[in-house]
């Protein structure tokens, strides 16, 4: 975009004001420039190198002054530049770029080489050009066995595979040695034999004369001129933008060879949020306000901007309040972001909330009274403090660990009850003990023994079958919180991990087998000196490593899990104490500081990466105590904040401008109603066999196998505990649980058999007494005295029918809004 | 990969030939030629509603609908001999007397195949179509089709994948479509005078002036609490509660209520929990239903065989030829699929030795499934066992065949996708990826 030249003004002493962009923007004053990249070079016929120019104004902030710079080459019979900032070589020689933008002047030195030359091979010149236009995408030749009879691999994961599929399958077809113009490849490609895909590469473009070019020079695999490619990075890697604000991307990969070359219009560009910044052409268009990530991904190297876009702020923002470290960092973001927060929760809304988060179930009226009561300063962390301390701490977040670690009899995990009770034992004690974090992924990772008798040897258990790469999957999605599975099948969309990445992965698990005994269903973990394991498709013995690290070579004797799990809980290592922090966040505030929790990569960034950074650190020093991160958040202010919006934050949900209400989650759920009407259910799981029976004063929350049968906790989303993903407990609302509250026979037999209620009628206490304790066991608050009004005026109409009457005012509170959601 | 020659696959590592690729071109690897598969998508899609007799434990095969009379004793046990059925040449157990006279509305598939003999692992096999992988856990055919045909229940209110009466507990029947594709299990005992829909119907001793003071003192409690409204989850709380209350008021349970049946044909069914919940069945296929499955437990008979044979064979009788006639009659059996079979097989050799002293156990290699209606035709045999009923002799019939043929008549596209939580690609019917070995739809008998 060119701005017209009336509105340029040279001012004494070089400061310029200039109009921005985007048209009512008020004029910025640029004090320097900064241009992307220094001197380069450009080599062979289709190099590129576009230039970036950065202005950094008087307040620090930086905007992308590119389209209003103008560019012009010395010598442009040796480059060329266009008005966009693109250099493209001519012939060989050196010259130079100069540009000038804001009354700042800056050279570039470039040097072309090989101006003529259009040396193109397969690994790095053609596997882009299909991945741009779409080759190898999963609707076409990428699908799971292609189209058409041309298999490619999908995003391009594994381009040895590729590279034979086009040169030597269907009987070398495909390239036509003789006559390298009539190859069913470029046919295809270009239509101009029938191809239900279309026109792909259009003649004349670039994609088009590389493929010409490649198959000309004989289709080879790679080049002299060529080396791998090393890495990818992004300029820039962050950015404020201001809404309708646009950024140019230059990517850049760096290759073995030492060469270093603009990629970005062979990239692949993708937008995490495109309702917040959309991405084409490389260039960046903010559209709302928010946080995204721009990933661009090339020959399967990956690099991420982070985009954020703020909103105008009210004018009176609101002062930092901090009751601890989390709180500055949290509000250093939502500063940033223009999001004031919401006000601090009232004691009832805490007490219920902390209760509901921390050991799942309510607090009793006795309990909810005396915090109401209490006038101590420090009531909320003395009670932080006393709830991490109970027992139903334990078996609340056993339950949790239970659905990551999938503990359960039957399919697809099939470990049978008496495994079940002996790893859920195991869990139980571990964190009952508050063992460090880092010895209990090492005991999980590297135990061994009878899965009968030695609870963490399940892990490497729990798992549909034996594979060594689905242990390892698991390992990596419960430890690092990353989705290594996606690379099973093909190479991940966004990473750079293929499924070399995971083979070599699950080859720590590789020595792990398994032996039955005379015990029906058990099974001995044991190490297998002997077994490694095997590509399954080369048949080579796979080397343990972890992603982008280096391959490790075992012992004769020795366990390579260990080496895993050394790796793991090494104190710098960037996923382990990262994910858990995470994790815990996600749990208790309902939104991860990287979301889901359960895909963390760098091209996923955290919205707020200084308080991740904070949390981790926290862990590690204190030698990895769950509980002080526990103690952490729930001392914040940010989580004792009221989940009302106010008229800005309304919309942010990922700031944690206010605390997310959410439906009870089913254990929650019916623990709570069970509590309420002092009533209890029997669980029980007849399959398999042997048949399981809980004490009836079991809670929904202490039950250790994900095959309980239990009508109502599948009703509320229990999660099956088929994955490990977080995402598989749903606590969405439905029709079903509505018509349930409503209307169901079995509510209806807990309300008239309450214990609870029984007492209250046969008591001597008068009705507000009796509409006191009800709001107090189901909303941990008193009633206001116009609730209170009505419920008397509604008992006090049905004397004759009483019993029924109170039954029907717990029936109301129970299907209110502020029963089933926590708040 | 598949062999061309003919309908027997047969199984080798390294995908799938070119060859096959070429046979139906980029479409169906199910064993179709291209004619047969022009035939089938121009072919009209009969089936609204599926009910799956789901006979779990997995029943024996010889001592029903492949009976081996001439196989001696230690293969027939005590029931000798076979009934002729009302089509010539096809014979089925002595213990299913009506059943033999309807012979012409189902059809016997005697060459069901999986091998695999554990419990869970086969249910999930029968119920889903798939093998198990490590990479997904798929959802049971109901919840596909539940899901699939949703809007054939969408105004009543009615769920469109209902299991009579518990569901089975082996695996989590929504797989990885989620929480909301799970199937609605009534629980409780269709034969019993206080069976009740929970949610559906009031709870005994509610009435209908109740229901109103509850619900405008709900009103008002919800109106005076301090909560505030701007909470989107709060506003589908409001609507599902409206949703809720126009099922409570309306007639969406009436589907479910028996006692609109008259006696006669209650007890032509069999006054037991089987019989009632066919006749359930009928009901909600009348009322749109797409997927009913009814669970029967009690057939894993390593003891008792004989006994329990006695004891079931009757009942399953007198009710399946009660649903087959009644739908026949009501002009529903061209539109419903009915399909029994269960897990597995069970051995055809009798397990005289203690402590089984007449039983039989697990047979995934060779077994029996029937199907019926909704554009299945009637009175054919598919696949066949050899002499003993041990081995498979000709047409093997995959799990994935069978479910893929219902796809077909119910006009849903086996090749269709489904949705998946991290977008991978995951096909209605996984054999649609081709790499399993597979007998064919069953087009000789669509």
């Amino acid at each position: 975009m060119r701005v017209n030249s009336s509105f340029r003004l040279r001012l004494a002493g070089g400061v310029l004001l200039l109009a921005a962009a985007a048209a009512g923007a008020p004029k910025l004053k640029v004090v320097s420039i900064q241009v992307t990249p220094g001197d380069f070079s450009l080599n062979g016929a289709w190099a590129s190198e576009r230039l970036l120019v950065t202005g950094i104004l008087a307040d620090g902030s930086l905007r992308d002054v590119t389209p209003i710079a103008t560019f012009r080459s010395a010598d442009s019979r040796i480059a060329a530049v266009n008005r966009s900032g693109l250099v493209t070589p001519v012939r060989d020689g050196a010259t130079f770029i100069s540009l000038s933008v804001a009354g700042r002047k800056q050279k570039l030195h470039v040097t072309v080489t090989g101006a003529h030359r259009k040396l193109a091979s397969f690994r790095n010149s053609v596997e882009p050009v299909l991945r741009q236009a779409g080759c190898n995408s999963a609707a076409c030749h990428g699908a799971e066995h292609g189209q058409g009879s041309l298999k490619l691999s999908l995003f391009g994961g594994e381009p040895e595979a590729d590279y034979d599929a086009l040169v030597r399958f269907c009987g070398g077809r495909r390239v036509n040695r003789t006559d390298p113009r009539q190859s069913l490849v470029l046919l295809k490609a270009a239509a101009t034999a029938p191809h239900s895909g279309g026109a792909r590469l259009v003649p004349g473009s670039r994609g088009y004369d590389v493929l010409t070019s490649w198959l000309d020079q004989g289709a080879p695999w790679d080049s002299a001129a060529d080396a791998a490619v090393v890495s990818l990075s992004l300029y820039p890697g962050e950015r404020t933008l201001r809404k309708g604000e646009t950024q140019r991307l230059l990517a850049t990969a760096a290759f073995a060879n030492g060469a270093v070359r603009d990629v970005t219009a062979e990239a692949v560009f993708h937008s995490s949020d495109p309702r917040v910044a959309s991405v084409a052409d490389g260039e960046v268009k903010a559209a709302g306000t928010g946080d995204a990530a721009i990933v661009v991904t090339y020959l399967r190297r990956a690099a991420v901007l982070r985009v954020a876009v703020p909103q105008t702020p009210p004018a009176n923002f609101p002062r930092l309040q901090a009751n601890n470290p989390v709180d500055g960092l949290v509000y250093a973001k939502l500063a940033a972001m223009g999001i004031p927060p919401s006000g601090l929760s009232t004691e009832a809304e805490f007490l219920r909330r902390v209760y509901l988060d921390t050991i799942g179930i309510l607090p009793t009226p006795a309990e909810a009274r005396a915090f109401l009561a209490d006038r101590d300063p420090q009531r909320r962390a003395r009670l932080i403090d006393r709830l991490l301390g109970r027992d139903e701490f334990d078996d609340f977040w056993s339950l949790k660990w239970g659905d990551l670690l999938r503990i359960k009899s039957e399919y697809p995990v099939r470990v049978w009850p008496k495994a079940v009770a002996v790893y859920y034992q195991w869990l139980h004690q571990s964190l009952a003990e508050n063992k460090p974090y880092d010895q209990f992924a090492r005991e999980l990772i590297t135990a061994t023994g009878s899965n009968f008798r030695v609870g963490p040897a399940n892990f490497v258990r729990a798992v549909a079958n034996k594979d060594p790469r689905t242990v390892a999957e698991s390992a990596a999605l419960v430890f690092m919180g990353a989705r290594l599975g996606c690379a099973r099948c093909h190479s991940h969309p966004y990473e750079s991990w293929t499924p070399g990445d995971v083979l070599a992965l699950g080859a720590f698990f590789g020595r792990v087998n398994y032996k039955s005994t005379l015990e029906w269903k058990e099974e001995i973990v044991y190490l297998d000196f002997k077994a490694n394991l095997r590509d399954p498709r080369t048949r080579q013995v796979v080397q343990p490593r972890v992603p982008a690290g280096e391959p490790v070579k075992a012992g004769p004797e020795e366990d390579p899990r260990i080496r895993f799990a050394a790796w793991l809980t090494a104190p710098d290592n960037p996923w382990f104490a990262s994910n858990i922090v995470n994790r815990i966040w996600f749990w208790l505030m309902g939104t991860g500081i990287v979301n889901e929790p359960d895909d963390m990569r760098p091209t996923n960034p955290p919205s707020n990466p200084q308080l991740l950074e904070y949390l981790r650190k926290e862990l590690v020093d204190s030698h990895y105590d769950l509980r002080h991160i526990y103690r952490l958040i729930l001392n914040s202010r940010t989580y004792q904040l009221s989940s009302e919006p106010n008229e800005w934050n309304a919309a942010d949900t990922a700031h944690f401008a206010r605390y997310a209400a959410r439906r009870l989650s089913a254990e929650q759920m019916l623990d709570a109603v069970s509590q309420v009407t002092e009533t209890s259910e029997a669980f029980r799981s007849i399959i398999p066999e042997p048949f399981s029976n809980w004490p009836s004063d079991t809670r929904a929350t202490q039950i250790s196998d994900g095959n309980t049968e239990c009508a109502f906790l599948d009703m509320f989303g229990r999660p099956p505990r088929d994955t490990p993903y977080e995402e598989e407990r749903d606590n969405a609302l439905s029709l079903r649980q509505t018509l349930y509250f409503l209307n169901s026979e079995q509510l209806e037999g807990k309300l008239s058999s309450s214990p609870r209620l029984k007492r209250l009628l046969a008591s001597k206490q008068s009705d507000t007494e009796i509409v006191d304790e009800i709001y107090l066991a189901a909303l941990s608050r008193f009633p206001s005295e116009e609730e209170r009004k009505r419920l008397l005026e509604y008992l006090g109409a049905r004397k004759s029918a009483r019993a029924q009457a109170v039954q029907d005012v717990v029936w109301a509170v129970l299907n209110s809004r502020e029963f089933l959601f926590n708040h | 990969m598949l062999d061309i020659r003919g309908r027997t696959a047969g199984w080798t590592p390294g995908g799938v030939a070119r060859r096959d690729f070429l046979r139906v071109g980029a479409a169906s690897l199910i064993g179709l030629s291209m004619a047969e598969w022009l035939r089938l998508r121009a072919a009209p899609s009969p089936a609204r509603s599926v009910i799956q007799l789901w006979m779990a434990g997995g029943p024996t095969q010889t001592d029903t609908f492949d009976p081996k009379p001439s196989a001696g004793e230690d293969f027939t046990g005590p029931l000798r001999g076979a009934l002729s059925t009302n089509v010539p040449g096809i014979q089925i157990g002595t213990l299913l007397p009506l059943l033999a006279r309807q012979a012409d509305k189902y059809t016997i598939i005697r060459g069901m195949t999986h091998n695999n003999n554990g419990h869970e692992t086969a249910a999930y096999i029968m119920q889903t179509g798939t093998m198990p992988t490590t990479a997904l856990v798929y959802p049971a055919v109901g919840a596909i089709i539940g899901y699939k045909k949703a809007e054939a229940v969408a105004s009543s209110g009615l769920p469109p994948y209902i299991t009579l009466t518990s569901p089975l507990g082996r695996f989590s029947e929504a797989g990885f479509l989620g929480n909301q594709y799970k199937t609605f299990a009534p629980g409780g005992d269709p034969n019993s005078a206080n069976f009740r829909v929970q949610g559906l119907a009031p709870p005994k001793g509610v009435t209908p002036q109740r229901i109103e003071e509850r619900r405008a003192l709900l009103g008002s409690v919800e109106a005076l609490a301090r909560e505030a409204d701007r909470l989107d989850q709060y506003g589908s709380l409001d609507e599902f509660q409206q949703k809720a209350y126009g099922l409570i008021l309306g007639d969406a349970k009436k589907a479910f209520d028996l006692t609109q049946e008259k006696d006669a044909v209650r007890d032509r069914y069999g006054r037991n929990q089987f019989g009632q919940s066919c006749l359930l069945a009928r009901r909600l296929v009348e009322a749109g239903v797409p997927f009913i499955t009814i669970n029967d437990g009690g057939w894993d008979t390593h003891k008792d065989n004989f006994e329990a044979m006695r004891r079931k064979l009757p009942i399953q009788d007198a009710a399946v030829s009660a649903l087959l006639d009644d739908l026949a009659q009501r002009g529903l059996l061209g539109t419903t699929i009915v399909t029994w079979y269960g897990e597995f097989g069970r051995t055809p050799r009798v397990a005289n030795e203690p402590p089984w002293f007449g039983g039989r156990h697990h047979w995934g290699q060779v077994f029996s499934a029937v199907v019926a209606g909704g554009g299945f035709k009637g009175g054919h045999l598919v696949g066949s066992s050899d002499a003993r009923g041990e081995a498979l002799r000709d047409r093997p019939v995959y799990p994935w065949d069978l479910s893929a043929s219902i796809y077909n008549l119910l006009g849903i596209d086996p090749h269709g996708k489904l949705p998946h939580p991290h977008g991978c690609v995951a096909y209605v019917s996984p054999a649609s990826g081709g790499a399993m070995p597979s007998g064919g739809l069953l087009t000789e008998i669509m």
